[in-house]
């Protein structure tokens, strides 16, 4: 826990009690449990926080919706698949290349579908009369046309409501195409955001594709878990683990092949980085297959030489530790010298993240690392074990609106589960912290410091006013809101078409963009030389 | 190969939609919203539908984009989302203050049936909608027509809800100006003025989606059309529609609603539809053209003239929305180009017509295809190839591994600035169509010439 070196000289109690008293009182009384004011020594158990409760209407939310967490977010990625929007037009439109999950064709003659967008686009009749039939036929012809390794189909809203059985039409289909076709009932409304989308991916993965296929994988084998490869993170990723030695099995979901997808549980070790999106996974592996994980930050340079400490001590083996730390050293050198040119233009100033479910977290790290201090964070849809810590879960309700969200029975594999560790080795590992554990966001940040949960627009615009931070971390929906105040806006879920920030290299990437962006002649320009100098002067010579 | 799986064999599909040329409604209906004056545009669905609409529009404008939205929940989806839509408007009004909210719909709403005239006359006698405030509905259900159907669906909603008629004519003349870009709306805007006509034009994004950096944020710029002249609409002389996807519908309602006689004329992109709209205008102000039009004109003539050898007998794809498809498909035919592919994803098979109508006897076979998509567009793209292609930002990847020259034209332009601030329309914007093409064009030629046959001047 940190405190804060740059004293905004607000009182955020009070400032909290005039935010929410912008809304009608019972809406107040509902947004006031989604915001904690920091306490310095509260190890994050008296405290607590509202969170993945229903959103509250006409508020102006940044939230999106289940199909977003699925299709966007876990499956979206997948390159040789290919991806079938079962609904109207939108849905698949809004998400065609604008996640920037980066991929690479597995060789010359691999496939990538993920320039392509593919849609049933449902009319008036499909609503009526059912549009099983036409999700069938528009399976058929994909299969015909491009013999993907695997097809995707998911729910939007409207799927849901007419009783379309897209499960059965997957199964008919997986049968007569002879591709695995996988369906999602992820429908926009169900849960109340994205993370129920996460979930129910989750699920059809390890219920369908994982375990499906064999593979030998080597000793210090890990999957990286909840990593999209935005921007390339991945393969920043992927260079410094391999440089390690440490072998990749497969990462969910970024640069990712249906393959891995089916072979993730011959890994030793899973790395989990979005805990919200992928914990399911990492949970069930570990009941099913004996594979234990830890949480783990490759954001930020501290962050990832901690991190691949923590891989080291989990593999217990002299000559990886040594190799390991020799990167580290290296890495570590190479990123300091480049990072020098931009710490003193970074040291000292303000920010504050509102990023989906993990990176106001990550990127905290990575901020520090440059000097920089986050006033206040949230998250849009993150539950409350990524604010408070995993420790809090068996205390969470699932309420009316998340109930209906499928949690599947794991039990273990009778022939496949295999314990990756020596049982007396695995209790020291979980004593120190390193196994099955997330200390969640808040943990990172001192007194003084203010979370907000599914942060509203008018939220923000007020702590623009009041706290006038040199940089908000955020989304393309505020960005230039943010920036139309003079205070620069650094999107965090797209990068601003930058990239990659998860790193060595990633830092080093960061610190440029941000810096350039903090420093950019333009908020200085925004006053006109006209509105500040004299009304009248005398002519033109003087 | 971006798009190394396109196969040159055209086999015919009936159900998969393949890198869609359109998108649904409710965005058309949001930016639409966008340009009364003091609107929050709310989506009554589920909230997925709001945060990608708000960013499709703000990777196409850089500009903050706001909306509000019901937030359904699987219970809402099931019962309904009257009680959703009620805490909204309370909420809406108390937190963000608008003067007029706009809902519209999604496929949601729409099947599960929410009837919104009697949610808002619901709220309206719960006290919900404050004194002098109103809140004005379109029904815009995702499975009906594209986006374009979205914007004539809320325009017309603004006809509906408010347009009324006083009995006294006002003099003034209505121009619906379709979905066009706040640069397009400000130069429309323009040339009425340069002609002398008294007008209301609705709705009006100009100023509201290309607004100035100034260190303080509006949610509500001091732009867009006010609620009063929308409702005054109503007594007025006439309405000049441009563009029959986009706006004939609330022309035609505004005629039978209040009586207002109207006129479909294509939007006024090229010469020629310019011309009409122009000549449109002089007809029902009764007024004459003054000089600076016809000077302007004639400078668009003169680069035609300068220029016509580049243009003469180019090939060309398009790909975009029916109102802007139909003018561009004429405009290119006035440069002597030959449009051979022309998709939309708009359904409409006037499209098709109007577009081969206008291709008859230009010596070309044309290629066209309302409720086509972009994947059937780049596979006739690779039985016929083009000089050069026309679309918004997701022709880039055809682009690229096709190698055509290319002009970003229509909605989305996510990948470059301009759009929000030069226009396309009236002569002004047919110079800078004609440059922009011009440039690509040469910009080729310069690079694959041979050195010895390398040209300083065009």
């Amino acid at each position: 826990m940190t405190t804060l070196k740059t004293d905004p000289g607000v009182d955020l109690e009070s400032f909290v009690d005039e935010v929410t008293s912008l809304y009608p009182p019972k809406v107040a009384k509902k947004r006031r449990a989604h915001m904690v004011v920091r306490k310095d020594g509260d190890p994050g158990l008296a405290q607590q926080i509202e969170a993945n409760t229903r959103t509250v209407p006409g508020i102006i939310t940044q939230r999106g919706c289940c199909y977003a967490g699925c299709k966007g977010v876990v499956i979206g990625p997948y390159g040789d698949m290919v991806h079938i929007v079962h609904g109207p037009v939108g849905c698949s439109f809004y998400a065609w290349l604008t996640r920037r999950n980066q991929f690479r064709a597995r060789g010359e003659a691999g496939k990538n579908y993920l320039s392509y967008c593919f849609t049933t686009d449902m009319q008036d009749e499909d609503i009526i009369f059912g549009g099983e039939k036409k999700l069938a036929q528009a399976i058929r012809e994909a299969a015909a046309i491009f013999r993907p390794e695997a097809i995707s189909v998911h729910a939007t809203c409207p799927v849901g409501l007419i009783g379309d059985d897209i499960q059965a039409v997957a199964r008919e289909l997986s049968k007569e195409t002879g591709i695995p076709v996988m369906a999602f009932n992820c429908e926009g409304y169900k849960g109340v955001s994205q993370s129920a989308g996460h979930h129910i991916a989750n699920n059809k993965i390890f219920d369908m594709a994982l375990g499906t296929r064999e593979r030998e994988a080597g000793r210090f084998s890990v999957n990286v878990l909840g990593e999209y490869n935005i921007g390339g993170d991945a393969y920043e990723i992927e260079r410094v683990l391999e440089k390690c030695g440490i072998e990749v099995v497969a990462t969910f979901s970024g640069n990712s092949v249906y393959e891995d997808m089916c072979t993730a549980h011959s890994a030793n070790l899973n790395l989990v980085m979005c805990h919200r999106s992928i914990n399911y996974l990492a949970e069930m592996m570990e009941t099913k297959f004996g594979i234990p994980w830890m949480k783990v930050n490759f954001i930020g340079m501290r962050s990832m030489s901690q991190s691949l400490r923590k891989i080291a001590r989990y593999f217990d083996d002299a000559a990886l530790t040594a190799r390991i730390e020799s990167v580290i050293a290296e890495e570590e050198a190479r990123a300091e010298t480049a990072l020098a040119a931009y710490m003193p233009g970074l040291e000292g100033k303000t920010a504050m993240l509102f990023v989906g479910g993990s990176r106001a977290h990550h990127y905290m790290h990575l901020m520090r690392d440059l000097g920089m201090e986050p006033l206040v964070a949230g998250f849009e849809f993150a539950h409350r074990d990524d604010y408070e810590g995993r420790r809090v879960i068996p205390t969470i309700r699932v309420d009316a609106d998340s109930k209906n969200i499928e949690e599947l029975k794991v039990t273990a594999d009778p022939e496949r589960y295999r314990p990756r560790l020596d049982p007396a080795y695995r209790e020291q590992l979980e004593r120190e912290g390193l196994l099955s554990s997330y200390e969640g966001m808040w943990d990172d940040m001192g007194e003084g410091t203010l979370v907000i949960d599914d942060v509203s627009h008018v939220e923000i615009e007020k702590l623009i006013h009041r706290m006038n931070p040199d940089i908000i971390c955020s989304g393309i929906k505020d960005k230039y809101v943010i920036e139309k105040f003079g205070v620069p806006c650094k999107q965090l879920h797209n990068y601003d078409y930058s990239g990659p920030y998860a790193g060595y290299e990633g830092a080093v990437n960061f610190a440029r963009d941000v810096y350039a962006m903090i420093h950019s002649p333009a908020w200085k320009l925004t006053r006109s030389p006209f509105d500040t100098g004299p009304t009248l002067t005398a002519g033109l010579n003087d | 190969m971006l798009l190394r799986h396109t196969p040159t064999e055209i086999k015919e599909r009936s159900a998969l939609n393949i890198n869609p040329a359109k998108t649904c409604q409710p965005i058309g209906a949001m930016y639409a919203g966008l340009g009364i004056k003091g609107c929050l545009p709310h989506s009554h669905g589920s909230q997925g539908c709001c945060a990608y609409h708000r960013s499709t529009l703000t990777r196409h404008y850089k500009e903050p984009v706001s909306a509000a939205t019901s937030s359904f929940t699987e219970g809402a989806s099931v019962f309904g989302g009257q009680a959703n839509l009620l805490q909204a408007i309370e909420n809406i009004f108390s937190v963000y203050e608008p003067e007029i909210i706009a809902v519209h719909t999604t496929c949601l709403s729409e099947t599960i049936g929410d009837d919104l005239n009697q949610i808002v006359d619901k709220a309206v006698k719960e006290g919900k909608v404050p004194d002098g405030k109103q809140v004005i509905f379109a029904s815009t259900p995702s499975y009906v027509g594209s986006h374009v159907t979205g914007f004539s669906n809320m325009v017309k909603g603004m006809v509906k809800c408010l347009a009324v008629s006083s009995g006294k004519k006002n003099g003034k003349v209505n121009i619906i100006p379709g979905w066009v870009e706040p640069a397009d709306m400000e130069e429309i805007k323009r040339i009425a003025g340069m002609i002398g006509v008294s007008f209301t034009m609705f709705p009006d994004t100009s100023g509201v989606l290309n607004g100035p950096l100034t260190g303080e944020y509006h949610m509500f710029p001091d732009a867009g059309t006010p609620a009063e002249d929308i409702r005054a609409a109503g007594d007025a002389i006439g309405t000049l529609a441009l563009g029959e996807w986009c706006s004939a519908d609330a022309a035609r309602t505004l005629d039978s609603q209040c009586k207002v006689p109207c006129r479909v004329l294509d939007m006024p992109i090229g010469l020629k539809a310019t011309d009409r709209f122009i000549d449109a205008l002089r007809v029902v102000a009764g007024t004459s053209v003054p000089d600076t039009v016809n000077f302007e004109r004639g400078q668009l003539i003169d680069v035609i003239s300068d220029y016509h050898q580049y243009f003469f007998g180019k090939k060309v794809a398009l790909v975009g929305d029916p109102d802007q498809l139909i003018a561009l498909t004429e405009f290119l035919l006035t440069l002597d180009m030959q449009p051979v592919h022309v998709v939309t994803g708009t359904p409409g098979k006037k499209f098709e017509a109007r577009i081969r109508e206008l291709c008859a006897g230009k010596g070309f076979d044309v290629n066209v295809r309302a409720a086509g998509d972009m994947f059937l567009l780049h596979q006739w793209i690779k039985n016929e190839p083009v000089d050069l292609i026309m679309g918004n930002t997701y022709c880039k990847y055809i682009v690229r591994d096709e190698d055509i020259p290319y002009v970003r034209f229509g909605f989305p332009i996510m990948d470059r600035v301009g759009h929000q601030y030069f226009p396309v329309t009236g002569y002004k914007g047919g110079i800078r169509l004609m440059e922009k093409i011009l440039g690509v064009l040469l910009d080729r030629a310069d690079r694959d010439a041979p050195e010895e046959k390398f040209e300083l001047v065009y």
